[in-house]
């Protein structure tokens, strides 16, 4: 069904528009006069200057991989980020690590860790899946590159963005 | 059945309502037959009842009896049981007449929450390393019977981790359970005793007998049986978790068995074979050789592309170019000059078609090369070929496989055979050397990997490997069974049926067969034993196409060896009940132990 919407009954003063165009002529000089001035500022000027310091907390950038105090890299080849990524942008192959190493308790590690950076949503579903607490989405955003090879991190990448996760996970301890 | 013997049969009370089960049944199995599950670790159907693992604990009560010694009636007309004031195993209890279970009450569930609980204490929480996370039995209960959280706050027992209790087999001591399904099944289905407890209470731990090693050749079944991940597959471990795993259901191709097996992959690479449950072929095992026979479909001498011959190389060419020289070659011969070498790996409907391809050519001059080994009497045949039968349906050879062999591989030294097709076989395999082979005007091979015969091949086609293609096959024991695909051939190679379609259409000229389906079809107008049946139809767990009586004569072990494994299987259900005595009175399996270590080894 139809329905008829009613023109707005307008006065005779909106009827003549000008001077709601010198109004509206009005506010924008305002804004060309402060500009001028330097009272307001429009643009912020990336990259030269970033918002980094007005990130919130629960801000989700790029995930990366954490060491632990002692050196070794937490995660340990369980897959299950793999598994949970949405987009399947992250891609591992595990390996043993050889007895005798000073983690060799602990069995089994990334051998390679990819995170396609182009698939990656950034939804922090392997942040909340994993239960070596291995992996983190960290505030980098600025995630950028020439090629898509680029754009895949790589274990090295990813642990440089990670960094040193302190506390400890007491189950690979000599003593659990 | 008329004559069949009587079974007697028991009213047993499940949960309240009264079912009928046959003497003898277990009643962890009435149980499971009623859809009643009652969890259990150290319980396995083929093997025999410790009952060590205390998870199948339930109440179980009698008919009350009145003065006269008949069961009292309530007022349903049904008995009033008496209920035993404690828990019971059910894994090693018969059903009896009248008598009534519980699975659900509050007293089995305290109880199970008990037992998860103690097995629990000292398993370590390696759960995101462990390869059995996915399929792990304490996983599921520890979420269906267990407490989210534990009361244990004293440390862990060490035991002895990834030790290699065998050549394929590594076992972590600390996530053993101390079920013995594994040992069990070395002494009563393997035949080979070697593993056993050893140390007392929280210390025990699961070991190889001194100087000796879980190396026969059924040694990844205790993999598959293991409820936890203490034994784990060394060709498995941290390889790939098992819920990225596609299961596909195929036929193993490494003997004449056929076991029936489930094929793990995740994007084209197959990471496992496990065996499938089929009492009428392999029960719940296969053996280690079949189980990692898979390797060479990955091999770097994989065969990627069609190639042609070309002023006297080798050149890559198009599919449509490769098969039209093929069929080029065959046409400028007269039938008497040429020979085809079939496989006896070949499926039912490649055979088919081969066949095909021989009567248009008119060639008589086709066998297939033997491949015997020494059989085993649990599951492995003589007979290597998976598909003997199926050559002796379809090509309707009457003599022993590979009895023409020898005259053909004469007839190509001495000039009088000028095309040679090789399919799917070494053509080295014929005791021809590469000389005489390059001799040759024709040489066309269809095979799966390089090797020095192909090099001299007029035309090289490419096919595929078992896990990459669908068909048929008929075992030694004339069971008709199914293989499914469960990868993509690599490179441009091709389903082995569509090569020798293309290949028959380019001699014949037909057009008539679009689907490997079509196919079977044909073959089912030609063969009587497959008449009724479609690839469908097969199902999953195959159909008896051949009579005993139909078997050949020419090579009986095949059945001989099935037919005895069957009767092992048969003799272990009376073995049961006297292991199950041992179990139960420690002394007298020390006993046996000590008789097992004096006696000779078999």
């Amino acid at each position: 069904m139809a329905i008829t919407v009613p023109r707005p009954r307008l006065t005779w003063r909106e009827r003549w528009y000008l001077p709601t165009i010198a109004a509206g002529l009005a506010i924008t000089f305002k804004h060309f006069k402060n500009t001028l001035l330097g009272r307001t500022k429009v643009t912020m000027e990336y990259p030269e200057q970033k918002w980094d310091a007005h990130l919130p907390d629960y801000y989700r950038g790029a995930p990366a991989l954490v060491s632990d105090a002692g050196g070794r890299v937490r995660c340990v080849a369980c897959q299950l980020c793999e598994f949970i990524c949405p987009p399947r942008a992250i891609k591992i192959i595990p390996g043993e690590i050889p007895p005798g190493d000073r983690f060799a308790k602990v069995e089994k590690f990334p051998q390679e860790f990819d995170i396609d950076m182009i698939r990656c949503i950034y939804c922090g579903m392997c942040e909340e899946v994993c239960p070596e607490q291995a992996i983190f989405l960290r505030k980098d955003y600025a995630i950028t590159g020439f090629t898509r090879a680029d754009m895949v991190h790589h274990k090295e990448k990813l642990l440089e963005i990670g960094g040193v996760m302190h506390g400890v996970v007491l189950k690979w301890n000599e003593k659990k | 059945m008329p004559n069949e013997p009587a079974v007697q049969m028991f009213n047993v009370q499940i949960d309240g309502v009264w079912h009928r089960f046959p003497k003898g049944t277990r009643v962890i199995e009435a149980c499971e037959q009623v859809g009643v599950f009652v969890p259990r670790y150290c319980y396995h159907k083929m093997l025999s009842s410790p009952g060590n693992c205390r998870m199948c604990l339930i109440e179980m009560g009698f008919p009350r009896l009145g003065p006269d010694r008949k069961p009292e009636l309530g007022t349903d007309g049904k008995p009033i049981i008496n209920w035993m004031p404690r828990p019971q195993i059910c894994c090693a209890q018969d059903v009896a007449e009248g008598i009534a279970v519980r699975t659900d009450s509050p007293l089995v569930k305290e109880c199970q929450r008990g037992v998860m609980e103690f097995l629990l204490i000292n398993h370590p929480l390696d759960c995101p390393i462990c390869d059995q996370a996915g399929e792990c039995r304490l996983q599921e209960f520890s979420v269906d019977y267990g407490t989210s959280q534990s009361r244990f706050l004293e440390n862990k027992v060490k035991k002895p981790k990834a030790v290699q209790v065998g050549p394929r087999v590594t076992l972590d001591d600390e996530r053993c359970i101390l079920c013995s399904r594994c040992i069990r099944f070395c002494q009563e289905i393997a035949h080979d005793d070697v593993l056993g407890f050893v140390d007392r209470g929280s210390h025990t731990v699961l070991t190889a007998h001194p100087g000796k090693s879980l190396d026969n050749n059924y040694s990844l079944n205790t993999v598959d049986i293991c409820p936890v991940g203490a034994l784990t597959s060394t060709d498995f471990r941290f390889k790939m978790r098992v819920w990225f795993l596609k299961e596909t259901k195929s036929i193993c191709t490494s003997c004449a068995t056929g076991c029936n097996t489930v094929i793990g992959t995740r994007e084209d690479v197959i990471y496992r074979q496990t065996p499938r449950e089929n009492d009428d072929v392999n029960s719940c095992w296969m053996c280690d050789y079949g189980r990692l026979n898979y390797k060479y479909l990955e091999a770097e001498d994989r065969l990627l592309e069609p190639r042609i011959r070309s002023d006297g190389k080798l050149v890559p060419a198009d599919w449509p170019t490769a098969i039209g020289q093929a069929a080029l070659h065959l046409k400028q011969f007269a039938a008497s000059e040429i020979a085809i070498v079939a496989s006896g790996r070949m499926t039912n409907e490649e055979l088919w078609l081969t066949a095909q391809l021989a009567s248009s050519l008119g060639v008589k001059c086709i066998d297939i090369v033997p491949r015997r080994g020494r059989g085993d009497k649990i599951l492995l045949s003589k007979d290597r070929n998976p598909n003997t039968n199926g050559v002796r349906l379809i090509l309707g050879s009457r003599s022993a496989p590979g009895a023409k062999l020898m005259a053909i591989a004469d007839a190509v030294r001495s000039g009088e055979i000028k095309a040679l097709v090789i399919l799917k076989e070494n053509a080295m395999h014929l005791g021809l050397s590469v000389e005489e082979l390059a001799r040759l005007p024709a040489l066309i091979v269809m095979n799966i990997l390089r090797n020095a015969a192909t090099e001299k091949a007029s035309v090289v086609l490419p096919a595929c490997g078992f896990a990459e293609k669908r068909g048929s096959m008929v075992n030694g024991k004339g069971r008709l069974q199914r293989l499914n695909r469960a990868t993509r051939p690599p490179g441009n190679a091709r389903d082995d049926w569509e090569i020798l379609r293309d290949l028959l259409q380019g001699i014949d000229g037909g057009d008539s067969l679009h689907s490997i389906e079509d196919v079977f079809r044909r073959i089912r107008e030609t063969v009587p034993q497959f008449a009724g049946l479609s690839l469908s139809k097969i199902g999953d767990l195959g159909v008896h196409i051949l009579k005993i009586e139909e078997l050949p004569a020419t090579h009986p072990s095949d059945e001989e060896a099935i037919e005895q494994a069957i009767a092992v299987q048969a003799a272990r259900r009376s073995v049961r009940s006297d292991l199950d005595r041992a179990y139960a009175n420690p002394a007298e399996s020390i006993t046996r132990q000590a008789e097992a270590q004096t006696a000779p080894r078999r």
